[in-house]
């Protein structure tokens, strides 16, 4: 597996996390009803985008070479 | 006799030595992880049930700082990102943008190592004291008008080193309230002092390793982590000075050798990335 690879698997990965987070804090605000975790789940939410958006732009970036 | 395909791909596999030690060589370091990781696991779902410090041996949880973990996350992708742009811009052929990236891949890694120190700092100053009453108290202490500092081995306090100093009290600024899944209860204040009388107290720790399974099971995988952040921060540094020579007598072999650097740093991030749920969140 090349860089090319594993940089997706790992963009991936930090994906799942994000929404997790993102989850994770909407969770607590619901619990507490603390305005600071629904910031942070808003946060981790627009950082889910931004990462699917890179991922998109690295690909077509890297496009040439090979995921070997 | 030359040693073959140590930069040329071997044509069956498509693969060139390097790659396929440094693969081997991760492979060993999942398992290592992967011990540590079932070692927390285990050691989480067998704590009695209970809330931390009222049940001694109970999970603690919410000790952990939520945004500066968020925040070296954050760091660590980012060194993740420019990594591979480094070595993205070899490829295709832009030396000057390669160092750049790799300069700002090593800054990342000493801001995420100066982070987690800061960290630690907080957690070898964080006491926990329980009383005679059967109360247990959190939070960071003042004794003489100074706060303990975890640079300073001897900073550290016990009832009977309190008791040898002639310290009567201790200034304790409480932590803030949490619920039983450890979060910040709505306007919880963090700057809630008490005095307490040392002839009051029973015994106190602070947030190290000895203290409980917790933090003796967090400072070793995440300093294991720490040490691999260094290590990859060390070598990545070096390729892009001194090492980056080879750039001119064998440039198809140094952007392999910043594969391998590549891959093994994404190998630390995705550790951290699967750490810090597990170890911050749950």
């Amino acid at each position: 597996m090349s860089l090319k690879a594993f940089h997706i698997v790992f963009v991936a990965a930090s994906v799942i996390l994000m929404a997790f987070l993102s989850g994770w804090s909407f969770l607590a605000y619901q619990e507490t009803h603390s305005t600071e975790y629904l910031v942070w789940s808003l946060c981790a939410a627009s950082s889910v985008v931004g990462l699917v958006i890179y991922g998109r732009f690295f690909l077509r970036k890297l496009r040439n070479i090979s995921f070997l | 006799m030359e040693i073959p395909y140590t930069y040329k791909a071997r044509p069956d596999t498509g693969l060139y030595n390097a790659k396929v030690g440094i693969w081997l060589f991760l492979a060993s370091e999942i398992m290592l992880f992967g011990a540590l990781f079932s070692a927390y696991i285990l050691l989480r779902v067998s704590a009695p049930v209970g809330f931390w410090p009222d049940v001694a041996l109970a999970w603690p949880r919410g000790l952990l700082n939520i945004p500066i973990g968020t925040f070296n996350t954050a760091v660590l992708i980012t060194s993740s990102v420019t990594v591979v742009l480094a070595w993205a811009a070899l490829k295709m052929n832009n030396f000057a943008r390669f160092r750049v990236y790799m300069v700002i891949t090593v800054l990342c890694a000493f801001a995420f190592l100066g982070i987690k120190s800061f960290e630690y700092n907080d957690k070898f100053s964080h006491y926990v004291i329980r009383l005679q009453d059967g109360k247990a108290l959190t939070g960071h202490i003042e004794v003489d008008g100074k706060h303990p500092r975890f640079w300073n081995f001897s900073d550290q306090w016990s009832v009977a080193k309190l008791a040898d100093k002639k310290v009567t009290k201790i200034k304790v600024e409480m932590d803030p309230e949490r619920d039983v899944n450890g979060h910040l209860k709505k306007g919880a204040s963090h700057h809630h002092e008490v005095e307490v009388a040392v002839s009051d107290i029973v015994s106190m720790g602070s947030y190290t390793p000895a203290t409980h399974p917790f933090f003796a099971v967090y400072f070793l995988i995440t300093a294991l982590h720490g040490l691999h952040v260094l290590g990859g921060a060390l070598v990545l540094g070096y390729f892009a000075f001194p090492g980056a020579k080879m750039w001119k007598s064998n440039p198809e072999q140094f952007i392999n050798r910043i594969e391998v650097g590549g891959l093994f740093w994404h190998f630390v991030d995705l550790v951290w990335i699967f750490l810090f749920p597990v170890v911050y969140l749950l």
